[in-house]
C-alpha cells in the first residue's frame, strides 16, 4: 500500500466520524428513511418485497404500538431486523404512526 | 379548420421528430454504454463510460426500487426488471422504451439466456419465474414456485447458465430449482433442503457453479452445474461460529463473482467481515475485517482488488481490499448512501452511486482518485452493456 492510499484511508474515516448525525430525525427525514431504507425490503412504495406490504390497508388491524415494537425489536427468526440501534423509541413511534396514516406519497 | 390543421401539423412534427430522433443520433457502438437507475424517478440515465457523461434520460419505467438490467447479446437493448413487475426493453441506440409489459405484482430481477433468446424474471408475488421471448416479450413459460401445501415461495438469485437453462432459489422453501427450456416446455429439476432462506445467488464466470447465500443460517449452498446429479452441497457451514449476528439492515447481494485466483470473496451476513473461500476445496481461507456489514463485494475484473460497500449505518463508505495481501488499502467516502458499484469491462474505472447525494462518482481504480461526477436523481443500480457478454450476471 502506498503512502497516498493510507492517507486516503485515514481521511475517509475522519469524514465518517464527523458525518455521524446527532439529534432526532424530523418527520420528513423519517418518511424518507421509510421509503428508501425500509423500502429495500418492503418496496420503495411499501407495497411489499422480501417483507410484506406496509401500506395503511395492510397494517389496518395492527395497532400503532405493535408496529412500533416490531420496528424497534424486529421479528426474531426472520429477516426483519430490530432498528433500536439506529433510531430512538420516539422515532419508531412516529414512524409507526406515519405508516398507519399513509403520509407517504407516490404510492 | 385552423385548429385541426394545427393539430395535424403538431402530430406530424411530433411523429417526425420521434422517428428522426433515432436517425439523428450518430452511428456508434454500445460496448461502452451503460445505464444508471434513478429509482425514485422511475427513469434510467444512459451513460457513456468512455466520455464519462450522461447521454439521455429514458423515462416511464415504473417503480425501479431494486431494479436491475441485463443486455441483449448485440448490446443494443437493456431489459429492465422493475419492482412493480414491469419488464421493459430499452433501446440504447434510439434511447427509447422499445417494449414494456407488466408481468407480475412484485419482482426482483432477471436473466437472459446464453443464446440471448429468452429473458426470465424472478417474481415475489406471485412467487415464480416467467420466461419471455427476448424479441417480442411474449410469454414463453410460467413456472410457479410451489412448496409445502400449496404455498408460493419468493424467487431470488435467478441466473442464466449454459444451455437454455436458468437456476433460481426459493426463499421460504429453501430449495434451488433448475429449469431447462431447450424443448420449449420447461423441465424443472428441484433441489430441496439446501438450507434456510437462500437470499441471492451468483454463478462463477465460467458458468460452472451456482452459489446461493443463506440468510436463515450461516453458510452457502453450492450446485455444480457440470454435475447437477451430485446435488447441492453446503459451503462454509456455521461461519458465524454460533455468535450472535448483528441486525441486518440491508440484504447483501451476491451479484458478480469476486474471484481472485482461486479465492472468492463473499459478504458475511450480520458481521463486519468479508469471507474468503478457496474454490478448489470450498473451505474458508480467511476473513477480512471491514468497516461494516458488506452488501456488494465486487472484484476489479483483473481480480487484484475487491471493492466493498456496506449496509446502514456504514453506507457512506467504500473499502478497497488488495487481494494479494488481503489487506485494506483504502477507505473511500463517495457520498451518502452508496448503493452500487460497477466496473468498466477492463476495470480501469469503477462507477459508484451515492443515493442521498444524488450523484454517481467515477473512480480511477489505479490511483483510487475520482475522475468524474455525474448528477443523478437518487441513483441506485449501475449496469454496463458489457454485461451482455458474460454469463450469470
Ligand atoms: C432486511 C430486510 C428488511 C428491512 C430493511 C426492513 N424489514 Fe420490515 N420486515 C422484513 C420481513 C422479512 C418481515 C416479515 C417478518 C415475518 O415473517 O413476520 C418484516 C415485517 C415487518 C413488519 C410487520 C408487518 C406485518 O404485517 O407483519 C413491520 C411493521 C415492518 N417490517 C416494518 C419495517 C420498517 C418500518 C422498516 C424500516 C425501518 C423495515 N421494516 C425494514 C424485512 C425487512
Amino acid at each position: 500500500m502506498c503512502a497516498g492510499a493510507r492517507w486516503f484511508a485515514i481521511a475517509g474515516l475522519l469524514v465518517a466520524t464527523a458525518g455521524a448525525r446527532g439529534g432526532e430525525r424530523s418527520d420528513a427525514e423519517l418518511a424518507y428513511f421509510v421509503r428508501h431504507d425500509c423500502g429495500s425490503c418492503h418496496g420503495m412504495r411499501l407495497t411489499g418485497g422480501l417483507g410484506p406490504a406496509l401500506t395503511p390497508e395492510a397494517l389496518a388491524d395492527k395497532p400503532v404500538g405493535w408496529v412500533r415494537t416490531v420496528i424497534l425489536h424486529g421479528v426474531p427468526g426472520t429477516a426483519m431486523p430490530g432498528w433500536r440501534g439506529v433510531m430512538t423509541e420516539d422515532e419508531a413511534g412516529r414512524m409507526a404512526v406515519q405508516l398507519k396514516e399513509q403520509i407517504h406519497e407516490n404510492r | 379548420m385552423r385548429i385541426v390543421e394545427a393539430m395535424v401539423a403538431v402530430a406530424m412534427t411530433a411523429g417526425l421528430s420521434a422517428a428522426l430522433a433515432c436517425e439523428q443520433i450518430a452511428p456508434r457502438g454500445t460496448g461502452d454504454l451503460g445505464v444508471v437507475v434513478e429509482r425514485a424517478a422511475g427513469r434510467l440515465q444512459l451513460v457513456d463510460t468512455s466520455a464519462r457523461t450522461a447521454l439521455a434520460a429514458i423515462d416511464g419505467l415504473g417503480d425501479l426500487s431494486h431494479a436491475s438490467v441485463v443486455f441483449s447479446r448485440d448490446g443494443r437493448f437493456g431489459y429492465v426488471f422493475g419492482r412493480d413487475g414491469g419488464l421493459s426493453k430499452v433501446d440504447l441506440l434510439c434511447r427509447t422504451v422499445a417494449k414494456r409489459v407488466v408481468q407480475a405484482g412484485n419482482s426482483i430481477g432477471g436473466a437472459i439466456s446464453q443464446d440471448g433468446k429468452l429473458v426470465a424474471v424472478a417474481n415475489y408475488t406471485p412467487g415464480g419465474v416467467k420466461v419471455f421471448d427476448a424479441d417480442t416479450l411474449e410469454l414463453r413459460a410460467d413456472i410457479a414456485a410451489w412448496y409445502g401445501e400449496g404455498r408460493r415461495a419468493k424467487v431470488v438469485g435467478l441466473e442464466d447458465v449454459a444451455g437454455s437453462r436458468f437456476v433460481f432459489s426459493l426463499f421460504e422453501a429453501g430449495e434451488i430449482w433448475m429449469v431447462d427450456l431447450a424443448s420449449g416446455v420447461p423441465v424443472v429439476t428441484r433441489f430441496p433442503g439446501v438450507g434456510r432462506e437462500p437470499y441471492d445467488a451468483l454463478v462463477t464466470p465460467d458458468g460452472r457453479y451456482y452459489l446461493a447465500g443463506l440468510f436463515g443460517e450461516d453458510g452457502l449452498a453450492l450446485l455444480d452445474l457440470w454435475h447437477p446429479e451430485r446435488g447441492v452441497r453446503r459451503v462454509l457451514p456455521g461461519y458465524g461460529r454460533g455468535e450472535d449476528r448483528l441486525p441486518v439492515y440491508k440484504m447483501p447481494h451476491l451479484e458478480g463473482w469476486a474471484l481472485a485466483g482461486r479465492f472468492a470473496y463473499l459478504p458475511a451476513i450480520g458481521r463486519h467481515e468479508v469471507l474468503v473461500v478457496d474454490i478448489d476445496t470450498w473451505q474458508e481461507a480467511a476473513r477480512i475485517p471491514v468497516a461494516g456489514q458488506p452488501v456488494f463485494v465486487m472484484a476489479r475484473p483483473d481480480g487484484r482488488q475487491v471493492w466493498v460497500n456496506f449496509a446502514p449505518p456504514d453506507n457512506a463508505l467504500v473499502q478497497v481490499v488488495d487481494t494479494e495481501t488481503r489487506t485494506l488499502v483504502s477507505t473511500l467516502e463517495p457520498g451518502r448512501v452508496v448503493l452500487h458499484l460497477e466496473f468498466t469491462a477492463r476495470g480501469e474505472a469503477v462507477w459508484i452511486s451515492a443515493r442521498d447525494d444524488d450523484r454517481v462518482i467515477v473512480y480511477d481504480t489505479a490511483t483510487l482518485l475520482p475522475l468524474a461526477t455525474l448528477q443523478a436523481d437518487k441513483p441506485s443500480g449501475i449496469f454496463f452493456a458489457s454485461r451482455a457478454f458474460r454469463i450469470g450476471l
